[in-house]
């Protein structure tokens, strides 16, 4: 609260009184801005105000048609939401700005964050608000034939909503038109000094791109003179089924989000949610999370880095990282019974309390990898053609990076020691010691070395895990726990009923907005949340890495060879749910 | 000493060539998987022998499919080049004394030549296949081969200074004192990595280069097209592995087992060794490749030809 106050003070010495505060469950100073007003308080929070606002968080719009509970927020048909982070601040600012439906435009920011184009156009192709000088406003996750805009309230959310889905030939055309890449509408010239230009189309199907990843590259023999990354093939609506599915039967959604961190995006989305219900967390469920959390981030850098050293031509480390993940995995399978995507985090804490002999298990593995991973820095890290090939290539510095939204692991490999689990730490991070490996070129070599060390950190953390695991409970008692503890609801009538509401609609969430978010294995996962009291979510917004780290894909390969781009798509450690959604 | 049976020769050495490559398959396949902590096929026959056979039958049951964009006669005598020029290289090799198809007085000179016009395979490939990535798959081809071939030829002079001749079986038997890998081992180690490139295997499969080109030059292709590209390589593999063994490693040269014995064990040691590279390293680039092609290893081939040449000329 005097965050807000002094933000809000700040902000209105230097434009005047223009910005409405609006109180939100997570203490996120929130304000709303007149819509003309929108790129002069973003700059000023950018560029001019002490201490600024360097980073474009997420920008994200609400439908608010549907919205019963609007106390006291202005009026407004559809609101477009800024967040914003500042890094010396260590604090979000989220701004508001409200569009009637029938004038949805608003003046881009593109110009004050590069990261702000694909945003935009998400937010154009998911709501139809227009952003006035927007380089290329063109649909982004959804085809281009595609009519409607689908997170719009009236925009159907299951198939057998919008009658069966035909093909007939002429519409087949049509469609397979529309997916033709043309250099003119990107602004790509088709030849230089009389000679022609290569357009490779690289992916949706290609073995470089680590899944349906679509790069056009404009071609210069093998130099590429531009890349346009086109995303969207893997784009399933979760954030349209946050608004269909209960608080609770949307965890498994999460799981499949980040499809290499499992449980790790539970716990992103259980943050918010969390903060939404006022729960906390038993200390026992706390650590169990971030035991399972941690050893989804070993799973994940596992298979980056295995992946990543064949994108360099080399065949078999991926093969023997394979084999120690799926070691993580049979103590993941012991501990949830599944194993990429456990959905085992719950409402209040996690499903079930930790099976016997999960030690052991947890201590063979964390005395297992080490030795395999000074194997690895050997083979792959310390080879000489792999450093040829990584050093130097694809790097952004600190500021470039800040701008383009870039998180996690890349950012740090730029020297920036910025983790989510130090800087703002959740479900108990704070009590556990470990270090945050940085490195300083933040190339594609340092964005490697920094994630190998990142695993050694994590293993410090299960190994304080497994030994100062706390007795008590693995769910919260709170109401809201989901589903409920239930060895009282044999005894009274109230609790079996409160129980069999919960479980068969789903519990109901307080009115109102949380940001939660964590340091997700590719960097910043975060759920914006809003509830308009109901058993459903009337507003998911998932913040995910990968998106804003793929558009970064054009400034790092400019100049650079085929070959670059492979590793640098490896590199950067993305997955494709991660991206669409 | 041309053999005193041409025909029962050029028939022996092709059975047993083509052979030896499809058993090089399995080979491969099993190797990598033993140093890759996995299986590999065991599946068909004893210890998965008969994979082979298996993954023969299939791709000669495929469908003979040429798409319908692509240059038609070009497309389809690509990957035949591969396979003829290899086998003739064969013609050359000394197997043992008398296994033989043709002791020609410029056997090493044929050999060279040979290798060199099996590039135009992975050139034509690439440029009939009318696809971008074979096209790249073909450029790169053509650069690469220009730049190794050129030091490949430069790197074996030197032997033919010691053995005074290009034909095969004198250089063997200029080895009886000693073989030429003590005094030329620098030519060894380059002709080794010629010979990597040659074969178009990691850490020089750049023409084909997965992750970044698909399959390469050879993204259009299927069925036995495709089959005659992937036995020509390992074709490849043991033609380089046993030139290996007989310029510099004494060829049949060795006590108390016979001649071919000796030959096959030596060939079978570089087989394995280029497998084993295979397993470890990772790809260099494209550019990197040349540089390092044209200012490291050709001045170090010529350094070790004037040396060689300068010591020999003292020497006598």
């Amino acid at each position: 609260m005097i965050a807000t106050a002094t933000i809000a003070q700040e902000i209105s010495e230097r434009l005047g009184s223009a910005l409405t505060p609006q109180k939100t469950l997570d203490h996120i100073p929130t304000f709303w801005v007149e819509k003309n007003r929108v790129f002069e308080l973003l700059r000023f929070l950018k560029e001019e105000i002490d201490r600024p606002y360097k980073m474009l968080y997420d920008l994200s719009a609400i439908d608010e048609r549907m919205r019963q509970h609007r106390d006291g927020q202005p009026a407004s048909d559809f609101t477009v939401v800024y967040h914003l982070l500042s890094l010396e601040r260590n604090e979000y600012v989220r701004i508001k700005a409200a569009l009637s439906e029938d004038h949805l435009s608003l003046p881009t920011i593109t110009r004050l964050w590069p990261t702000a184009n694909w945003y935009e156009r998400e937010v154009w192709d998911m709501f139809g608000i227009a952003f006035d000088g927007h380089p290329h406003l063109k649909r982004i996750l959804m085809p281009n034939s595609w009519v409607g805009h689908p997170l719009r309230k009236e925009h159907p959310a299951r198939a057998t909503e919008m009658g069966p889905y035909q093909l007939p030939p002429d519409k087949e055309l049509a469609e397979q038109d529309a997916l033709r890449f043309r250099p003119e509408e990107w602004g790509l010239s088709r030849e230089r000094d009389g000679s022609d230009f290569i357009f490779l189309n690289l992916g949706p199907q290609h073995p470089g791109t680590h899944g349906v990843l679509r790069i056009a590259l404009q071609l210069d023999g093998e130099e590429i003179v531009d890349a346009i990354p086109q995303i969207g093939f893997h784009h399933r609506g979760a954030e349209k089924m946050g608004e269909r599915q209960s608080w609770h039967t949307y965890i498994p959604y999460t799981d499949r989000v980040d499809y290499l961190g499992g449980v790790m995006n539970n716990l992103a989305y259980l943050t918010a949610v969390e903060k939404l219900a006022g729960i906390t967390v038993p200390p026992r469920a706390q650590v169990i999370r971030v035991m399972l959390a941690e050893l989804f981030r070993i799973i994940s850098h596992l298979v980056w880095y295995g992946t990543f050293a064949q994108d360099v031509g080399q065949m078999s480390p991926v093969f023997f990282t394979f084999n120690d993940r799926e070691r993580a995995f049979s103590i993941i399978e012991a501990i949830t019974g599944a194993r990429m995507h456990p959905s085992w985090f719950r409402i209040g804490g996690v499903a079930a309390d930790l099976p016997k002999g999960w030690d052991r298990m947890m201590r063979d593995f964390i005395k297992y990898l080490p030795p395999r991973l000074v194997e690895y820095d050997q083979t792959v890290m310390r080879n000489f053609i792999f450093k040829a090939r990584t050093k130097g290539i694809g790097s952004f510095t600190v500021d470039e990076a800040i701008d383009w939204g870039v998180t996690g692991p890349n950012l740090r490999a730029c020297g920036l020691e910025w983790d989510f689990r130090k800087r703002q730490p959740y479900s108990g991070y704070e009590s556990f010691e470990f270090d945050i490996p940085t490195a300083q070129n933040g190339d594609c070599y340092d964005r490697a070395v920094v994630r190998i060390e990142e695993m050694r950190q994590s293993l410090r953390i299960l190994e304080q895990c497994v030994s100062n695991m706390p007795e008590g409970p693995y769910k919260s008692d709170h109401p809201l726990a989901t589903p409920p503890v239930k060895d009282r609801t044999m005894h009274d009538i109230e609790t079996l009923i409160t129980h069999f509401l919960s479980v068969t609609w789903g519990p109901v969430m307080p009115v109102g907005e949380v940001l939660g978010a964590i340091e997700a294995t590719k960097g910043n996962n975060g759920y914006y949340l809003v509830s308009d009291g109901s058993t459903v979510s009337y507003r998911t917004r998932i913040r995910t890495p990968s998106f804003a780290h793929v558009q970064t894909l054009p400034l790092l390969s400019q100049g650079l060879m085929i070959p670059d781009l492979v590793v640098i798509l490896g590199s950067l450690d993305f997955v494709l749910a991660d991206i669409d959604r | 000493m041309t053999s005193p049976y041409p025909i029962l020769s050029i028939l022996g050495i092709v059975v047993v060539a083509m052979s030896i490559a499809a058993f090089l398959i399995w080979v491969e396949r099993r190797l990598l998987a033993l140093w890759q902590d996995r299986y590999g096929p065991n599946r068909v026959g004893p210890f998965g022998l008969l994979q082979v056979l298996a993954d023969t039958i299939k791709i000669f049951m495929k469908e003979d499919w040429v798409p319908p964009f692509v240059d038609k006669p070009v497309f389809i005598l690509a990957p035949a080049i591969v396979f003829v020029t290899v086998l003739m290289s064969f013609a050359v090799l000394p197997v043992a004394p008398g296994i033989i198809v043709s002791d020609l007085n410029i056997g090493l000179l044929f050999f060279l030549a040979m290798s060199s016009l099996g590039v135009y395979s992975v050139v034509l490939a690439g440029w009939s296949s009318n696809n971008k990535y074979a096209l790249l798959g073909g450029l790169r081809a053509a650069a690469q081969m220009l730049s190794y071939e050129v030091f490949m030829g430069i790197s074996l002079m030197g032997v033919v200074i010691l053995a005074g001749s290009f034909s095969l079986p004198s250089i063997v038997d200029g080895q009886r004192r000693m073989w030429f890998v003590i005094p030329q081992f620098l030519g060894f180690v380059l002709f080794l990595i010629a010979g990597l490139a040659e074969t178009r295997r990691i850490p020089f499969d750049l023409p084909e280069a997965e992750s970044e080109l698909v399959a390469g030059y050879h993204s259009e292709y299927s069925g036995m097209k495709f089959g005659m590209f992937f036995v020509g390589e390992y074709m490849g593999v043991t033609l380089i592995s046993s030139m290996i063994a007989v310029l510099f490693f004494g060829g049949w040269l060795g006590p108390g087992l016979p001649g071919v014995v000796w030959f096959l064990i030596k060939t079978f040691f570089f087989i394995s060794f280029f497998v084993l590279v295979r397993a470890a390293l990772p790809r260099p680039r494209f550019d990197q490749l040349m540089s390092w092609g044209w200012k490291v290893m050709l001045p170090l081939a010529l350094a070790n030809l004037l040396v060689t040449g300068a010591v020999v000329l003292v020497w006598r």
